[in-house]
């Protein structure tokens, strides 16, 4: 239980993806300029990390290197393979939530497409099949169920950024701000303020 | 002629549309480094030799690879070659590759390399995406040493890692100092290269009213030949 709820804690707060390891910018700054359009772009990220991870990471470790056959060790491949599955994952996932349901693939399927290129999914992926003894505590062992849950965590942590600073777009467009800070350069600066908050989260935990 | 043209793309690639500036692409490595300068230029010298490779390799092959399926054969090229880097580097640079972490493998959907190849060398010759692929890249690699240099300063009082004044700003530490500084330098950027612009077109209207006017004082000067030609049309 232990275990469970620092993993949460970890994916969600502590380390953050976007405010605290900076995965996942372009969606962030690119698909937050209204709340409905962030909390698709975030769902779909959520499910297409989770996904990813469920199948990415028994790949890496029970394929791509047998114990039992000395000769079999592709790990160093680990990047095209990945970068191969999610590409074909968010296409199949694509085709399948068309078939299933309209109204589901009209409010998050535009977003799909943009998600292979999304650096917070590959790296997720590449995260859970490295050391995480640092972020969650020592003597953490990985095993499939952590990953997928840490993977799915990350997800609601990035929608629950993408979401504040949706709002806190939607207000900025209400304000004058100068002529050469329009655009980017004020989003940056308003993530930065939501990066502060997300700071005090490591103190407490 | 010939010259002005790779002119142009280096121009291009390094200021009119920098990368980190102007097109904002390839944020989360810029965001995720450049609180430390080195590991800042690293990563821009990585993405360099990238680039230029893989806008070499696509162009080499954009008539072989079918247009249906490009984008997965781009991937396939990029992540091959980031593979490389990246067992070269472990190899043989081991501090970069420790300070880069993550962010290396996260090469591979870095949006300016699949962006130039989409935008540029798919329709190129091999020796222009070569020459984009060496300027955009090395303009990523100012932008992100420009900001490593302040940040670090404002973070820890060093330069390259070496101490030179006992001072620190822990905010520009984290990510929060990086967004800050990244705006900013955004802003900065616009402004300089606006002011810049709108003072050249001031400049050549200003030349092109003179020549205007050197033009009216031709035709001027021209006008009194004028009836003369209609005259000689009268009398053929």
């Amino acid at each position: 239980m232990g275990t469970f709820i620092a993993i949460i804690l970890a994916a969600v707060l502590t380390n953050n993806f976007i405010t605290v390891k900076t995965y996942g910018i372009c969606p962030f700054l690119g698909v937050s300029k209204n709340t409905k359009s962030a909390l698709g772009m975030g769902v779909a990220v959520t499910v297409v990390m989770a996904i990813a991870v469920a199948v990415t990471y028994p790949v890496y470790n029970y394929l791509m290197k047998i114990p039992s056959l000395s000769w079999w060790d592709f790990q160093f491949l680990e990047i095209i393979v990945f970068i191969f599955i999610i590409a074909s994952l968010v296409q199949m996932l694509e085709a399948i939530i068309r078939k299933l349901s309209p109204s589901l693939y009209n409010a998050m399927g535009i977003y799909l497409p943009l998600i292979t290129t999304n650096c917070a999914v590959l790296g997720v992926c590449e995260l859970v099949i490295g050391d995480m003894s640092g972020i969650i505590g020592s003597g953490f062992v990985m095993n499939f169920g952590w990953a997928v849950l840490y993977a799915l965590f990350s997800g609601i942590g990035f929608t629950l950024v993408m979401l504040i600073m949706s709002g806190l777009r939607e207000k900025l467009n209400c304000c004058k701000v100068g002529k050469s800070l329009a655009g980017f350069p004020i989003s940056m600066i308003t993530a930065s303020f939501i990066c502060m908050a997300f700071m005090v989260f490591t103190y407490i935990v | 002629m010939m010259k002005n043209k790779y002119g142009k793309i280096a121009m291009d690639g390094l200021i009119f549309n920098n990368p980190t500036f102007m097109l904002v692409l390839g944020t989360c490595p810029t965001l995720g480094l450049i609180s430390s300068a080195s590991s800042a230029a690293g990563m821009g010298l990585t993405v360099v030799v990238i680039l230029t490779l893989s806008n070499i390799l696509i162009s080499a092959f954009r008539k072989i690879i079918p247009n249906e399926v490009r984008i997965p054969a781009y991937i396939v090229i990029i992540a091959t070659l980031v593979t490389l880097a990246r067992m070269v580097m472990q190899k043989f640079i081991p501090d970069l590759y420790d300070s880069l972490g993550g962010f290396l493998a996260l090469i591979v959907v870095n949006c300016i390399i699949l962006g130039r190849a989409e935008a540029f060398a798919n329709k190129h010759t091999v020796l222009e995406s070569a020459v984009d692929g060496l300027s955009t890249g090395l303009g990523f690699t100012a932008a992100l040493t420009i900001m490593g240099v302040v940040c670090e300063f404002l973070g820890s009082g060093s330069l390259f890692g070496a101490k030179i004044m006992d001072f620190s700003i822990g905010l520009f530490a984290t990510p929060a100092g990086s967004f800050i500084i990244y705006g900013l330098s955004i802003a900065l950027f616009t402004y300089v290269l606006g002011t810049i612009t709108r003072y050249r077109r001031v400049k050549s209207l200003k030349l092109s009213r003179e020549n205007l006017l050197d033009g009216g004082a031709l035709a001027e000067a021209s006008a009194p030949a004028a009836p003369a030609a209609a005259e000689i049309k009268e009398a053929e």
